[in-house]
């Protein structure tokens, strides 16, 4: 199988002239993410960062211009990483009401077949767990969902999706989500929801934080 | 005021992007050809980055509803302002009533026409760009289309007509291409070292083709297959354009201006940013090479576009722009 790619000492690496990559070392869970929040914040203030952005388990910083040391500012953040303590996030609950496979679902028959389980062993194992928002990202109020039940574990696919419509339901490696607006996916889409994860117009755009839960229910299992 | 007179492609309301906001999810969009954007601005006293329109190499008609100074970068669209031949890097002055015409992008890709004030639509998150596919920013957060009428900004012009020299002249590459693709230079990214030696190999040594299914978001490359050593599943992180990815078994994407913000597919190598509008002005088609350099190297490139910026800006302090210093609303 597949392996996650696992870094055994925290890492960090160029993206470009204006922006670091920081990986953290170890498992991906909650624990090493709720140190990423917290490096987040305290990088956030540093001189000339324009923001620090979670990923899972990893965080990139960009700056306002390149930096002229960057070994030093690697070094910096792999300090500030090692004082992290777990940021504690106040959570809320999102109930998810899910159509799963059919056309909203598209991969369902295909992660069938990859896991060696039924089709509603996968949805049972899909909604029958509690998930946390790691980080939003990819485009505007995505949540990244983990952690997806280790029989769910199933790669990204070779050749993304040209589209895939708002609310689809999909999973990634370890990670899981539900798509706030039409776009490209690389992930494999088993349901749809109709919630509404982004509205620009809308006092607060964003519908999840980093720290909230997500449970999806299963409306109804299409053929 | 300007308004679009004819069908516009892609065209688009952007700026030098929104930036800070990629911890929700919304990346920088803004102009392909940065250094486009900000040499227009620049050549009429607006900020670098104040909103312009950026035109995808289609042809294109637009009138002026007020005198209004503005100036042409990026593509060569063989423009004409009232049946008047305009060259490009131009810098001119448009009559209330008058048409800009540009035509089919004869060398380059995105055009950038600025105007004196900068466009004037809201703000949204601290930028005027256009997020298509979240439907905010620019223009009513869409492609422009006959009909649509972009306010400006106020501004003091005057009626000067001038040219800048071209960037590739400006900053030409050190050891450029035998052949005539395009190119860039690149920075190792996370996990050049898990392709295979065949695959770093490559990554340096192809004409890369871009194929004809890219756009803002990015750019797919045609060549050789980047193959990693030994299959890994990523985790999710930031992405920021430039980032050249090699997902498993396919090919190479350069991310770009309207990439997503995250993602996960194993990333090879990041083309630096002040050669992003190198890539932008190379047309579906063409090719791109990739030339390693350090980060010193890179902060020399930057250097050197700063400093081609800030001649402009001295240079454009020590003219006379025209004794009818007008007011254009």
């Amino acid at each position: 199988m597949r392996r996650d790619r696992e870094r055994l000492d925290p890492h960090v690496s160029p993206m470009g002239l204006s922006a670091m990559l920081f990986e953290a070392p170890g498992a991906f869970d909650l624990a090493s993410q709720r140190r990423i929040w917290a490096l987040a914040k305290a990088v956030a203030g540093w001189p000339d960062v324009i923001e620090a952005a979670p990923g899972m388990t990893n965080l990139l910083v960009s700056f306002r211009t390149p930096p002229r040391d960057p070994d030093a500012l690697g070094a910096a953040l792999i300090g500030a990483w090692e004082t992290a303590s777990p940021d504690a996030t106040e959570a809320r609950l999102f109930e998810i009401p899910v159509t799963y496979g059919g056309e909203e679902g598209p991969d369902l028959d295909h992660m069938a077949q990859e896991t060696g389980l039924s089709r509603d062993q996968v949805v049972a194992i899909h909604s029958g767990r509690e998930y946390t928002v790691f980080a939003l990202g990819s485009h505007p109020g995505y949540g990244y969902l983990g952690i997806v039940d280790p029989r769910l574990f199933i790669p990204r696919r070779q050749v993304p999706r040209i589209s895939v419509p708002a609310g689809s339901v999909s999973i990634g490696g370890w990670q899981t989500g539900a798509s706030a607006s039409a776009g490209p996916s690389g992930w494999h889409t088993i349901g749809r929801t109709d919630t509404v994860f982004f509205d620009p117009d809308a006092e607060t755009p964003v519908l999840l934080r980093p720290g909230d839960r997500i449970r999806f229910i299963a409306d109804r299992i299409l053929p | 005021m300007i308004e679009i007179l004819s069908p516009a492609g892609h065209a688009t309301v952007q700026d030098g992007g929104r930036l800070g906001h990629r911890h929700v999810g919304i990346g920088s969009n803004g102009a392909m050809d940065a250094l486009a954007l900000a040499t227009a601005n620049l050549m009429l006293g607006n900020a670098a980055d104040a909103a312009a329109i950026e035109i995808p190499g289609v042809p294109m008609r637009l009138r002026f509803l007020a005198d209004t100074a503005f100036a042409l970068t990026g593509a060569d669209t063989g423009a004409t302002i009232g049946g008047r031949r305009i060259p490009l890097n131009w810098r001119d002055f448009a009559r209330a009533g008058e048409e800009l015409v540009l035509g089919h992008a004869r060398s380059g890709v995105y055009a950038v026409l600025a105007l004196a004030g900068g466009v004037d639509v809201p703000q949204v998150l601290g930028s005027r760009a256009t997020h298509l596919r979240g439907g905010f920013g620019g223009f009513e957060g869409r492609m422009l289309k006959p009909g649509d009428r972009l306010p400006l900004g106020q501004s003091v012009t005057g009626t000067a007509a001038f040219g800048v020299i071209a960037p590739e002249k400006a900053l030409p590459l050190p050891g450029a291409a035998e052949d005539d693709a395009t190119v860039v230079r690149v920075l190792p990214a996370a996990e050049y070292d898990a392709f295979d030696a065949a695959a770093q190999a490559s990554l340096w040594s192809t004409a890369w083709r871009i194929s004809a299914q890219s756009n803002r978001a990015g750019y797919r490359l045609m060549g050789p297959v980047l193959n990693l050593a030994e299959p890994i599943e990523m985790r999710s992180h930031g992405l920021v354009p430039g980032v050249i990815q090699g997902p498993a078994g396919g090919q190479p994407i350069i991310q770009l201006a309207d990439a997503y913000t995250a993602g996960g597919y194993p990333k090879i190598g990041v083309v630096i940013e002040p050669d992003l509008w190198r890539i932008a002005q190379t047309p579906l088609g063409g090719t791109l090479r990739f030339k390693r350099c350090t980060h010193a190297e890179g902060l020399a490139a930057h250097d050197a576009l700063i400093a081609h910026l800030d001649r402009i800006k001295i240079w454009m302090a020590t003219l006379d722009l025209g004794a009818s210093a007008e007011v254009a609303a």
